[in-house]
């Protein structure tokens, strides 16, 4: 089964259970004089999760007749092999930008980004170490500046052991 | 209209305002530059500079001017790299690219800049005739119509997907409605689907969805496949831009194609969901057939028909997008659904009233279209040699850049940490989605008019007692039905073509 069908699947499953969601478990928190109502919170919910099943159900089952194949251009990726490109780097990245979310608030802002664009570069294949830090603290300084200072979003600069 | 076009030209003219457009264009053209970095994720990123402005007309006015700003970006990366940074720029790069390799590099910006101007200028004209017509009509409108008519809307943009696309198209569009209900919704003053997480509490936040849908999986592609970036590469031409002057003659060919593809494309920009890529594919395809047989030969190998077409199409078509937006306060592209995004942000609602309550907001985004539109000429093209400077960034500074830009982005509009996680999560997800040639603008598109959609399906249930306002209302009926038709012509055009393609087959 090819890619966009696997997710159609998934995608009526969903529907599923946020149709079981809306069917069963909203009414009950009803208050009594919403009850009176002619539509309930759960109302669109339910003709959203109705309606999404069956648009999956066509996609899943193939009852749209594709025409043709698009010819792959060279910028486009296959995801058939995945292998031929920098995969690894790009789950690498993804997983640099999970560690940055869970320590921006207990290292800092400052620390956390200049880490960042360091790791960043360094998983793309950048060796200039002696380049690379300074521009990524210079660039951090900047936006720590515009964002904060001119633009007044605070931003939580230093780590929490030096704040509190 | 003439008061108005006053009102506008005084805000407008104001100097923060002016130099507000002369900001959003700069900005707009660098980022609009780099591979990866479309209209969208840009104005997604700028929102909340604009909001902290405070002030609705400057905000929109910037995000006019980044918008304006980024289209040019991306033909100029069109032209030089061969690199087209959106959909809509792609088919200036036929023709452009060639001309850059010819060595016509400033030619070809000139020309596309030119083609900007006219686009955007003529179809500014266009937006100024329709829009208070348009609007007119809608004051007639009540919730029910306007449930209808975002049904029609939703509709229409699936239905121009594509062929054998419209089945996913749907599917994302109900996604995007799906994940509108999450949070606290404005009628019923009750959390759903929060799965119990307070972050969930006030639901999705538009801008990291915008954020993941869009520059995420960007970025993604392209450190996956280098060559996407077309980067340092033989194809490179921009360490070489000279002669921006065009002859007499060159500007006399291209008149009468600006003058054609200005008004054809603003009209295909109002559709909803056509946009600026249809226009410029079109624009393209229309020109060649007009032109003589041996202007013919020349396309795709650098004629300058060839670039004028789509370029101004493409221009006039973001003109023409903002038609919807302003006047039923319906978005049509993802682009203008993050504008009107912004705009609830900055407690506008962009609709019917709009021209009546605030006529200095109507007004002056329409004269800052045309000051942005100058800027650009005037500004931006001799500027450009020095611009382009920024695609030699090495690679391997880029990306870390671009990701770190959509990380503040998603962050400094929530200031919580959470968005972030949500925000790789749901990257990785359009990014898959994007694998399985799933559209994603229909899915932001939905989610933007979900709670929207649900507001007036809900108040009008509750005016007729029920769902006796479909029958009862002839327009929203007929309104319904149309959306029906829109979504079942692609299948039943497709099964006709089979038919008698089988028949032919039969010897029938």
């Amino acid at each position: 089964m090819a890619l966009d069908r696997w997710i159609a699947l998934i995608f009526v499953a969903m529907c599923c259970i946020y149709g079981y969601a809306a069917f069963f478990t909203m009414d009950q928190l009803l208050p009594p004089f919403m009850q009176r109502n002619p539509v309930w919170p759960s109302t669109f919910p339910k003709l959203l999760s109705i309606a999404g099943a069956l648009v999956g159900l066509v996609v899943l089952l193939g009852l749209e007749k594709q025409t043709g194949e698009k010819e792959p251009s060279a910028t486009d990726i296959n995801y058939r092999n995945l292998g031929q490109y920098h995969t690894g780097q790009a789950i690498g990245l993804l997983a640099a930008m999970v560690v940055y979310a869970l320590c921006l608030r207990p290292i800092g802002f400052i620390a956390a980004t200049i880490l960042f664009l360091t790791a960043g570069a360094t998983i793309l294949g950048e060796r200039k170490f002696h380049i690379l830090i300074p521009v990524a603290a210079i660039a951090t300084f900047i936006v720590w500046y515009l964002v904060q200072q001119v633009l007044g979003i605070f931003l939580r600069p230093w780590p929490t052991f030096l704040v509190d | 209209m003439l008061e108005g076009l006053m009102i506008g030209l005084q805000t407008a003219i104001n100097p923060f305002n002016l130099g507000m457009v002369v900001f959003g264009c700069i900005i707009g053209t660098f980022i609009g530059m780099l591979p990866g970095l479309g209209p969208m994720s840009i104005i997604a990123i700028m929102i909340p500079v604009a909001i902290t402005l405070g002030d609705p007309t400057a905000a929109l006015i910037l995000l006019a001017g980044v918008y304006y700003g980024a289209i040019f970006g991306g033909s100029t990366s069109s032209i030089l790299l061969n690199a087209p940074g959106v959909a809509g720029t792609v088919a200036t790069s036929f023709d452009g690219y060639p001309m850059a390799r010819k060595g016509m590099a400033g030619k070809a910006l000139t020309i596309a800049a030119i083609s900007s101007f006219a686009g955007g200028t003529i179809g500014a004209i266009l937006l100024m005739v329709f829009a208070p017509m348009l609007s007119s009509v809608a004051l007639l409108f009540h919730s029910a119509e306007y449930f209808a008519l975002m049904v029609v809307g939703l509709s229409a943009i699936a239905a121009f997907a594509g062929t054998g696309q419209v089945g996913k198209a749907l599917m994302m569009t109900i996604l995007g409605l799906i994940m509108a209900t999450v949070g606290e919704g404005a009628l019923f003053n009750m959390p759903r689907f929060t799965m119990g997480l307070m972050d969930l509490q006030s639901g999705f936040s538009f801008i990291t969805l915008a954020m993941a849908m869009f520059a995420l999986p960007e970025a993604i592609f392209l450190v996956m496949n280098p060559a996407r970036s077309a980067q340092g590469g033989e194809g490179d031409s921009s360490g070489k831009i000279t002669g921006l002057r065009i002859t007499r003659e060159e500007a006399r060919a291209i008149a009468p194609v600006i003058g054609r593809q200005s008004v054809q494309g603003f009209f295909i920009g109002v559709l909803p969901g056509a946009g600026a890529t249809i226009a410029s594919f079109l624009g393209y395809a229309v020109e060649r057939n007009l032109a003589t047989k041996e202007e013919q030969a020349e396309f795709g190998k650098g004629s300058i028909k060839g670039l004028s077409a789509p370029e101004t199409a493409n221009n006039a078509a973001c003109t023409g997008s903002f038609v919807p937006l302003l006047t039923l306060g319906i978005p049509g592209s993802g682009t203008t659904a993050i504008l009107l995004g912004a705009l609830i942000a900055l407690n506008v609602t962009p609709g019917p009233r709009l021209m009546v309550d605030e006529p200095q907001v109507f007004w002056a985004v329409i004269i800052s279209m045309y000051i942005g539109n100058l800027v650009l000429l005037i500004l931006n093209l001799p500027l450009i040699p020095y611009i382009a400077k920024i695609l030699a960034i090495p690679r391997n500074y880029l990306i870390p850049f671009i990701l770190f830009f959509t990380l503040m982005g998603a962050y400094i509009g929530q200031n919580n940490a959470t968005e972030l996680l949500i925000l790789v999560g749901f990257g990785v997800v359009a990014t898959i989605l994007r694998f399985a040639d799933y559209p994603l603008a229909p899915l932001l598109i939905g989610f933007i008019l979900g709670t929207m959609l649900e507001d007036n399906f809900s108040r009008s249930m509750q005016l007729y007692r029920g769902l006796g306002f479909i029958l009862e209302r002839p327009m929203t009926l007929g309104l319904l039905v149309l959306a029906v038709v829109l979504v079942l012509l692609p299948s039943y055009r497709a099964m006709r073509a089979r038919k008698r393609a089988q028949g032919v087959a039969d010897g029938d």
